[in-house]
């Protein structure tokens, strides 16, 4: 069965979406992630779509239904690289896709899961000793 | 009577220079919608985000046309008129049908799980939207983008 790759890093889930995804793939995507989360205690995915070059109402519905998802089990979502055109395509379709975190790319996207996860394991470690002196 | 018409209405007519026509049966048929309209409007030279408009239009009514028409087709038709050129894409089910049209045209409005995007939606991206739909019958949205 046809499916988009995802890749675990630590307590991270890194995907990019390179194909021009069909409804059932969108679908599929989402089922992926949320066993994967559950399964490995994953804290943090990272959705690249700068490969994407059409962001319709149900591929931006089903994004934001992932990050949703995925907060409910304890991990953040960013979704990094969309294209300036699909970014104002969207914004006139009047998808708004509330709870999304975005970033400009993948490498400031995995910076700001790392941000948010590094305050995370110090609360979890209750050692607060993380940081150098 | 259609020799005495041609000559003098072609230079403002708008007139069709291909047509592809696309059955739209499964969401790889949404797909390939978008793919096809994608390759006209590069060919006419549109923007990319005209481009990226039109083709986001197309995948709203093609998805409309599979989930709550039961299935249809696309065609789509390269326009020129004088100087500029278009694409129009005519997306027709033969569902249920609208029963209220200005309705289905309000932002938020759906009968499936949506959020009641498609219809209100897509035409904010075009350039001209037209839809006709009755109960019992089917429905038909033609779109046209055209290129700056």
């Amino acid at each position: 069965m046809e499916r988009i790759p995802v890749l675990k890093m630590g307590e991270l889930l890194m995907v990019t979406i390179q194909v021009d995804m069909h409804d059932r793939l969108a679908r599929t995507l989402l089922e992926d992630l949320t066993e994967a989360i559950s399964a490995h205690g994953i804290h943090g995915v990272l959705i690249d779509i700068s490969a994407l070059d059409v962001v319709d109402s149900f591929i931006g519905r089903t994004l934001s239904t992932i990050a949703s998802t995925a907060q409910v089990l304890g991990a953040e979502t960013v979704v990094t690289g969309m294209q300036p055109a699909v970014a104002i395509t969207l914004v006139e379709l009047g998808l708004s896709m509330p709870g999304i975190r975005t970033a400009l790319n993948a490498e400031r996207g995995m910076a700001a899961l790392r941000a948010a996860l590094g305050g995370r394991s110090e609360r979890a470690d209750g050692s607060g000793s993380g940081h150098d002196a | 009577m259609a020799a005495q018409s041609a000559p003098t209405a072609a230079a403002v007519d708008t007139t069709l220079s291909s047509t592809v026509t696309v059955e739209i049966r499964t969401d790889e048929d949404v797909v390939r919608v978008r793919q096809s309209v994608r390759a006209a409007a590069v060919a006419i030279g549109m923007r990319l985000v005209e481009q990226t408009k039109l083709v986001t239009a197309a995948s709203e009514l093609s998805r409309n046309a599979l989930d709550y028409g039961g299935g249809g087709k696309a065609e789509l038709q390269v326009l020129r008129h004088g100087p500029r050129c278009g694409v129009r894409l005519i997306v027709e089910d033969d569902g249920p049908g609208i029963v209220d049209v200005g309705l289905a045209l309000t932002d938020g409005y759906s009968t499936g799980g949506g959020m009641g995007l498609g219809l209100a939606g897509a035409r904010r991206l075009v350039d001209e939207f037209e839809l006709w739909s009755e109960v019992g019958v089917g429905s038909c949205v033609t779109i046209v983008g055209w290129a700056s």
